[in-house]
């Protein structure tokens, strides 16, 4: 018999006491709220699962289990689909919810992995979660033909009702739910044909968007326990500084405060009743820091490191083709441009925080997180404990971006419950630490080299990267020999390494040069939604438009010469052409990308108007997309659009810079987030040419950028090549 | 002192200069207004005094007199059935969703004041961030508000 999951620790009541209410909290997401203080998860016996992937209930309700996390991005909706999709069942039946790492680990992996990001939650696993769909069917439609014991190929199933053919005989899904349980697992699961499906593919709405329009929705930052006690912590503000002093005695006497802790060499912490208690308390108290060796590093300072690697001789090569040196010996034209891309936070909405109970047999962490085994391990390592004495409750996340990847705050909410043995605890940043404790976003900085003969053709292209290497600064283990491939998202040869082959470069240039200078500064790295594709999409895409007019040439036209071998790359673009009106004048200006990343070809076209004083305002993109199968046409409209608003804010507003090992920005007042004046209209192209999956997340960040900076020198005659845009004329003095 | 929430009278015990938005939170349980900046800057924690918008996380307590009506978003509608909160749950805004319940209170706020917004009105009034990117939806949403009844 199948295991079934213990839902006990994922589904209870917590009272507030000072009004009587009671919340009930799932982590299971249910697609309506649940009464306050009731909780069907708890209270119900659960019958035998199906599978490891589907849960069928006497009332034919259909769980589908989800081992990615829900940050936003629709995965949750779009896995179920996949699953929906071969088990056969009633979409409107539906509900999702989380199996724990904890249970996963108990499982022998069952659900693979947890990992969230690189935009892989469907094209990762949407084989093995589909096998798991068609799997459950076929035992549902087993356990029918056995209890009407005719041949199973005279039974079919359809939206959660199993047919006998010839007699006409039905069951629903939930009333041989128990008996599907029994049956042996199949090991030829055929899938079906993307010409048969019904649900992948189809607008579906979100199964998540109830409790997120009346406030019913807990995020970690809302959870609550009983006797649970609320902690806010201070950082060591500069670059390897340690935490050497605190006076606790000068706050302890403070309302609502139970302790001062040290929660790590560089980190303090003060606990009390509420949070908003423990936050005064902390910005009143003593602290005396102890500068590291990277204490006094700036941004300022270390642009000459950067710069340096823009010629240095120490450079590996990322993608090389054709003799690139003949190409500049020989060419008419030599054009050359510098870019740069600073450190950008990833600032969710919803500030780092972790809930946990230690003890010393147990230790339970509720938390948003992308990686729940990872969160595991950290927990686990923190605690002291086996990790199967440890366990992790994903709650929906306030944003991710790729911050949650991280376990820091795992990590520091154990060491925290650590020491209040038994006491529930929830630590809470605050804005403040969240932008000067991030995974920064990579520095980095681009020289550009383009050779045109007499005709305007271009015949050699040169790029050197100079700057950090996410790899190195956060794990360094996936490193090639020290050197860090993923730093040439979307630059990569195809057809060298598997690994990157999502990742590749789908221009074809006679001769080609791309390498990278590796200069890392003392500030950690982190994958920040779209990752290194954000800054080579600027570096290629806008250098490219440069190389056009230096030619001489249409900049549609230019590009798709060299797209010869990557017909699906040229049509995005031609798509977004077409649709944009380019090349019909009007008054507008106009600029284009494309690029490949994550495995999904994607191309944007912007207009924008720069006003006589400089305003900037970017009236319309069109953007155009094709991940091979589109899941949900709806929530890919949607990420195409919120990823303009990711890539926009950071063109225009975001860069954190450092004086003295400390961050200068601290908080939305200095590190600004577009609001909706300055959105643009988005028209999303959706062209899923079928046969593959890419993602959808991330891809179209990267175009974003680059088709209004395009966009902006069209208007204005003026290169931007440094971001952000904020406090720069777009205009020349 | 006394506060009115949601259409109830509540007794809340916290010094004068505790932000609305932590007593809503942590004496009231009422965590649908969220914590995103703490200085106003982005609207998560959008709460309604006497039908206005207003940024709960750096309103003291002790400015109020007990005699105003605060709105949560869990105080919007009974069931969810705001016009706003239809018009979001027709167009499927929220992505993350976190900062939803503040998007949708200054969406609403607006629209005491201004019931047929143009797009001049929304661009001035709704300046709440959100770094998931719903702003397209949004427009659309409050757009498509207006035409509704609660």
């Amino acid at each position: 018999m199948a295991d079934t999951i213990n839902l006990s620790r994922r589904g209870f009541i917590v009272g507030t006491g000072a009004t009587g209410l009671t919340i009930g909290i799932l982590a299971a997401c249910s697609p309506g709220s649940e009464e306050a203080g009731t909780d069907t998860a708890a209270n119900t016996e659960p019958n035998p699962e199906v599978n490891a992937w589907v849960h069928i209930a006497a009332d034919d309700t259909v769980t589908i289990r989800i081992a990615r996390s829900e940050m936003g991005q629709g995965t949750l909706t779009g896995l179920a689909q996949l699953v929906a999709e071969e088990l056969q069942c009633d979409w409107d039946k539906v509900i999702t919810e989380y199996p724990t790492p904890g249970e996963n680990l108990a499982r022998d992996r069952v659900w693979r992995s947890f990992s969230t990001g690189g935009s892989q939650g469907i094209r990762g696993s949407h084989d093995y979660v589909r096998e798991g769909g068609a799997a459950a069917r076929m035992m549902l439609i087993q356990a029918a033909a056995n209890r009407w014991d005719v041949p199973v190929d005279e039974c079919s199933a359809e939206k959660s009702v199993i047919t006998h053919g010839p007699s006409g005989k039905t069951f629903t899904y939930g009333e041989v739910a128990d008996e599907a349980a029994e049956v042996e697992a199949p090991t030829d699961v055929p899938l079906k044909d993307p010409s048969e499906w019904t649900i992948i593919g189809k607008p579906v709405k979100r199964l998540d968007t109830a409790d997120k329009v009346t406030g019913k929705q807990i995020y970690g930052a809302d959870f609550k326990l009983d006797g649970m006690v609320n902690a806010a912590v201070k950082q060591a503000p500069m670059r390897s500084g340690t935490l050497k002093s605190f006076d606790a005695d000068a706050v302890s006497g403070m309302p609502g405060v139970k302790q001062v802790l040290k929660v790590d060499d560089s980190t303090v912490a003060v606990v009390a009743d509420m949070w908003w208690q423990a936050k005064k308390a902390i910005d009143a108290l003593p602290v005396e820091w102890e500068p590291g060796p990277d204490s006094g590093f700036s941004t300022a300072a270390f642009e000459a490191d950067l710069d340096e690697g823009l010629t240095a001789e120490d450079a590996f090569i990322g993608n090389e083709a054709g003799d690139v040196d003949a190409a500049f010996e020989n060419a008419a034209q030599v054009i050359e441009a510098q870019y740069n891309s600073p450190h950008q936070n990833h600032a969710c909405m919803e500030p780092m925080n972790a809930t946990a109970v230690w003890t010393e047999e147990k230790c339970e962490v509720w938390c948003p997180t992308q990686n729940g085994e990872s969160a595991l391990a950290a927990a686990a390592e923190a605690a002291g404990l086996p990790i199967e004495q440890c366990d992790v409750y994903k709650l929906l996340l306030g944003g991710g971006f790729g911050r949650r990847g991280m376990s820091d705050y795992v990590t520091q909410v154990v060491n925290i419950a650590k020491q209040m043995p038994g006491t529930p605890v929830k630590v809470l940043w605050t804005r403040e630490e969240d932008m000067q404790h991030g995974f920064y976003h990579p520095i980095t900085k681009a020289r550009c080299q383009g050779a045109l003969d007499a005709d305007g053709n271009l015949t050699g292209l040169k790029i050197r990267i100079s700057g950090q290497s996410i790899f190195a600064g956060l794990m360094p283990q996936a490193l090639d020999n020290g050197k860090d491939f993923l730093v040439f998202q979307g630059l990569l040869p195809t057809g060298v390494n598997e690994r990157y082959e999502d990742q590749s470069l789908k221009y074809t240039f006679p001769a080609l040069k791309i390498d990278h200078a590796m200069r890392n500064p003392p500030v950690r790295p982190g994958f920040w939604r779209g990752v290194n594709a954000n800054q080579n999409a600027i570096y290629l895409e806008c250098f490219m438009d440069e190389l056009a007019l230096a030619a001489g040439k249409d900049p549609l036209e230019f590009r798709l010469a060299y797209l010869k071998d990557s017909p699906k790359l040229a049509a995005v673009l031609q798509a977004v052409a077409d649709k944009a009106g380019w090349g019909s004048g009007g008054g507008k200006a106009r600029g284009l990308c494309a690029y490949y990343s994550f495995g999904s070809y994607t191309a944007a076209c912007a207009e924008v108007t720069v006003s006589e004083d400089n305003q900037l305002k970017i009236d319309r993109i069109v953007a155009a997309t094709d991940p091979g199968y589109g899941v949900n046409p709806q929530q890919i409209d949607a990420q195409v659009s919120g990823s303009f608003v990711y890539g926009l804010s950071a063109m225009l507003h975001e860069e954190i810079t450092f004086e003295n090992g400390e961050t200068v920005q601290k908080n939305f007042d200095t590190y600004n987030s577009m609001r909706i004046a300055e959105m643009p209209e988005v028209e999303t192209i959706l062209m899923p040419s079928g046969g593959f999956w890419g993602g959808v997340g991330e891809p179209t960040i990267a175009v974003t950028a680059p088709a209004v900076l395009n966009a902006i020198h069209a208007a204005t005659g003026k290169r931007i090549r440094q971001l952000p845009l904020k406090d720069q004329s777009l205009r020349d003095a | 002192m006394d506060l009115k929430v949601n259409g109830k009278t509540v007794s809340v015990e916290a010094d004068e200069s505790t932000p609305l938005l932590w007593v809503l939170r942590e004496h009231l349980g009422l965590t649908g207004a969220k914590y995103g900046c703490g200085i106003a800057q982005c609207g998560t924690c959008t709460i309604h005094i006497d039908g206005q918008a207003v940024r709960s996380c750096t309103y003291p307590i002790g400015a109020l007199s007990g005699e105003e009506d605060i709105t949560t978003i869990e105080g919007l509608s009974e069931d969810g059935s705001h016009p706003v909160q239809q018009a979001w749950v027709e167009l499927d805004i929220p992505q993350c969703g976190y900062c939803q319940p503040g998007m949708i209170m200054a969406v609403a706020g607006m629209l005491n004041n201004t019931p047929d917004p143009s797009d001049e009105d929304i661009d001035a009034q709704v300046t709440n961030i959100c770094r998931c990117g719903t702003f397209t939806r949004v427009r659309e949403g409050i757009h498509l508000a207006k035409t509704k009844k609660a």
